[in-house]
């Protein structure tokens, strides 16, 4: 017999079901008594999407994480993420140069250290990775010299390229304010798994109204391409495995900006 | 967040010439067991070496206690977390119930959107699964996520019997593997090390660690980023535990911290993941349950930072090969139970762990199992069952159930709400019975049959207790026997025997001063009865 049928004949004793033998240790059980399931916790929040209770939640939660949250317009966004790739530029513009992260204590090695990437060339300008579906207007007022390289899945980036990025710019499908959690789904505004994932610096753009209170709002509307890969981010990456100290940065981003987009104005 | 531990390819092996590798171990590793669910010592013998060890004692006593706060903390803040851990609960006992079903459900649709389903009866079978995909891929290093499943099954060991090394990613898992040494917690693996033993730990065994490395975290965890982040980018295969598998879609979940679950889930082009059959929820709904439920109850997180959601294979993002190896490993012998099967309900969140005033001072090892703490005394020896467990007393998993002192603490946390003292009782009870009829001449049953005849006659127990008022001259100033001769030594080994009071309760009763009869009638243990000098 395969070892599926096995197993699932096994399954089938332990649950007292006729016909299915016994499981390994010769024993047929019984049939569980089925309940229905109670939900009675909650499927939304108080507040509705996107509105301030929600967004002020979400920031706080971000901040928490150590996230760093810039709130600003559609109109504004441009600048707005110029000014932290320009900021990226300085931190990179020379040895011993601060890591652009709220560590507590003094950095140990560079960025990508022992990455077996060349070390950073200062002469180029900062290289930002984006997902082809980005919105182009996002990057319009990048600083000259800005290296702006485009990944998709007909065009990906090696793991190596990606690890020679500064930076990377998505969208996001949507936030979570208790939990202060953003989610990527992998499509062409938000890009593959690897690239929000391999460079050390995510710029993660959240539109307002993408903003909802609870955990069942958005797994309610993930699940409608529940197919899609998804991230779920809370904070750039941490460890609390020595003496639960908490560490930010290990191995995804070290420095996660989320851009919070307001609502245009009525 | 989900576990394993030691490096096959750091470990000395047999034919490198090296001696005997234990007396030099610097690190004082716990030899490594031959099977993952039973090694070392019963854990009464255990747990009396490792209450000897102050710095693990320490370290714990500070792990557990801040977990417990961060947890209660993110808890209180949830208005309706018992709402959704009945519901949590509930789901559980539908996916048992409906198991063959839901398996055969995922497996189709992890087939239809690209991906390849195994079974494995044990964990012979499910090792050398893995094995086979690495070495059809060429791989002869495997990168690896933290995982239980694949802990409970000796995969890296059977791994390394096949010349391939397997990389352990997580922080702690890493301290673990490169220490040559056994985890002690399902969630933080390490949490027996400080900081100082850690530096030492990765000076000595991890090979590119700067030789000025300090003892600050924050330094520690760099150098092990900058150790593995070579490995992630070159890595041809990954294995994987997982969290939750959905039925109605065949999407799988991974639950983590670091980062390097992202990356191994991400970058290599062949990914393998190791899961329970008991892992299932049945539709992808029920997430909105178990990503509250989770964190809170693990790390003390309203959301742990990253979280890996996936469907067979998605061409052009992430590996294009996928591999689900679908593991029973006895599981099917749990379920059979009636009692016992609410144990596979469990997501690993290891609340149960830090809130056990046994495990807080005995820790992991003394459990002798990958699976420590309370949920381990239930689950290891159910587990076990059909090779030894909860079959008397020579099984050293037996001993398992009465590592507790059914408090009710791990059930009061329990996302899921496993009933693990009414567990434990059953268990104790069926390892009583087990024994009962094999023993020849047992002294607890006959000092018990004595006792039910000394008590089922008032005479015999009046004669019974005037004789033990005889022994109220024994004992120090704090009125307690520490240390008795056989057989009462059964009892004083580990605990203190109070002394008999004075005069028996009857004597006493014949002695006090009538009530006159006008007088109300005022309650028979009511201390203003009793002369001053009695009380």
């Amino acid at each position: 017999m395969s070892a599926r049928d096995d197993v699932l004949n096994r399954v089938r004793a332990a649950l007292g079901r006729p016909g299915a033998g016994t499981t390994a240790s010769g024993v047929v059980g019984t049939a569980p008594h089925l309940d229905e399931v109670p939900r009675e916790y909650r499927t939304s929040g108080e507040h509705p999407p996107g509105s301030p209770e929600v967004l002020d939640q979400l920031v706080d939660r971000l901040v928490d994480y150590r996230a760093h949250v810039h709130r600003t317009t559609a109109a504004d966004l441009p600048a707005a993420i110029a000014t932290l790739v320009t900021e990226l530029s300085g931190s990179r513009a020379g040895p011993g140069a601060p890591e652009p992260d709220n560590s507590r204590a003094p950095e140990l090695s560079g960025p990508r250290a022992g990455s077996g990437a060349p070390e950073p060339d200062n002469s180029r300008g900062v290289r930002v990775v984006v997902p082809a579906g980005i919105d182009d207007g996002w990057l319009a007022a990048l600083p000259d010299g800005t290296d702006v390289v485009r990944d998709s899945r007909e065009r990906p980036l090696t793991a190596a390229e990606l690890d020679a990025t500064d930076a990377v710019v998505t969208a996001a499908r949507i936030a979570i304010s208790e939990t202060g959690t953003i989610v990527l789904d992998g499509e062409p505004d938000q890009g593959r798994r690897a690239v929000s994932l391999v460079p050390d610096v995510h710029l993660c753009v959240v539109r307002a109204d993408q903003t909802v209170q609870t955990v069942p709002e958005a797994v309610r509307l993930l699940g409608e391409h529940p197919d899609r890969p998804q991230t779920w981010i809370s904070g750039p990456s941490a460890t609390s495995d020595i003496e639960l100290d908490r560490v930010e940065g290990v191995h995804g981003p070290r420095t996660l900006h989320v851009l919070l987009v307001a609502a245009p104005a009525r | 967040m989900s576990t394993f531990l030691g490096l096959p390819g750091l470990r000395r092996r047999v034919d490198d010439g090296a001696p005997d590798p234990l007396p030099e171990e610097p690190f004082g590793a716990v030899p490594h067991p031959q099977e993952p669910l039973r090694w070392g010592e019963a854990f009464p013998a255990a747990a009396k070496q490792t209450l000897a060890n102050d710095q693990l004692r320490r370290n714990l006593g500070h792990a557990t206690q801040v977990i417990r706060t961060k947890r209660a903390v993110v808890v209180d803040e949830v208005p309706d977390w018992e709402a959704l851990r009945d519901a949590g609960s509930a789901v559980k006992q539908q996916v048992m119930a409906r198991l063959p079903e839901l398996l055969t459900q995922l497996e189709e649709n992890v087939v239809a959107r690209g991906g390849v389903v195994h079974w494995a009866r044990d964990a012979a079978e499910a090792n050398r699964i893995v094995a086979d995909i690495a070495k059809a891929e060429g791989a002869d290093e495997v990168v690896k996520v933290k995982s239980m499943a694949t802990q409970e099954i000796g995969l890296n060991e059977a791994l390394a019997a096949e010349g391939i090394a397997a990389v352990e990613t997580d922080l702690a898992e890493l301290i673990v593997q490169l220490a040559d040494d056994m985890p002690s917690h399902i969630l933080v693996p390490a949490i027996h090390r400080n900081r100082s033993e850690i530096r030492d730990i990765f000076l000595a065994r991890m090979g590119d660690a700067p030789p000025d490395l300090s003892d600050v975290p924050r330094e520690l965890a760099m150098a092990a980023r900058a150790h593995l982040r070579r490995k992630f980018l070159s890595a041809k295969v990954a294995v994987s535990g997982a969290n939750f598998a959905v039925a109605d879609s065949g999407t799988l979940a991974v639950v983590e911290s670091e980062g390097n679950g992202r990356m191994c889930l991400t970058l290599p082009s062949t990914l393998v993941t190791v899961m329970g059959i008991e892992k299932l929820v049945p539709t992808f709904d029920d997430l909105e349950v178990f990503l509250q439920l989770l964190p809170r109850s693990s790390t003390g997180e309203r959301m742990n930072p990253y979280t890996s959601l996936w469907t067979g294979v998605t061409p052009g993002d992430g590996p294009s090969s996928f591999h689900l190896v679908l593991l029973d490993n006895g599981r099917t012998d749990v379920l059979a139970d009636e009692v016992g099967r609410s144990a596979l309900h469990c997501i690993r969140c290891s609340a149960c762990l830090n809130v056990c005033p046994v495990y807080e001072r005995v820790g992991g090892h003394a459990y002798g199992s990958v699976y420590p703490g309370p949920i381990g005394a239930i689950l290891t020896p159910q587990l076990t069952a059909s090779s030894g467990g909860v079959s008397g007393h020579q099984d050293p998993n037996a001993s398992l159930p009465y590592a507790s002192t059914l408090c009710g603490a791990c059930y009061e946390v329990c996302p899921v709400k496993i009933d693990i003292p009414s567990i434990l009782v059953d268990l104790r009870a069926r390892e009583v019975d087990a024994d009962r009829s094999r023993r020849g001449v047992d002294p607890w049953a006959a000092a018990m049959k004595a006792a039910s005849w000394v008590m089922s006659d008032g005479g015999r127990f009046a004669l019974a207790g005037r004789a033990a008022t005889l022994a109220s001259g024994l004992g120090g100033g704090d009125h307690a026997v520490s240390h008795a001769p056989p057989p009462v030594s059964a009892w004083t080994r580990s605990r203190d025997l109070p002394v008999p009071a004075g005069r028996t309760f009857r004597q006493w009763w014949a002695g006090r001063p009538p009530v006159a009869p006008d007088e109300p009638p005022t309650g028979l243990a009511e201390p203003a009865d009793v002369p001053e000098a009695e009380r």
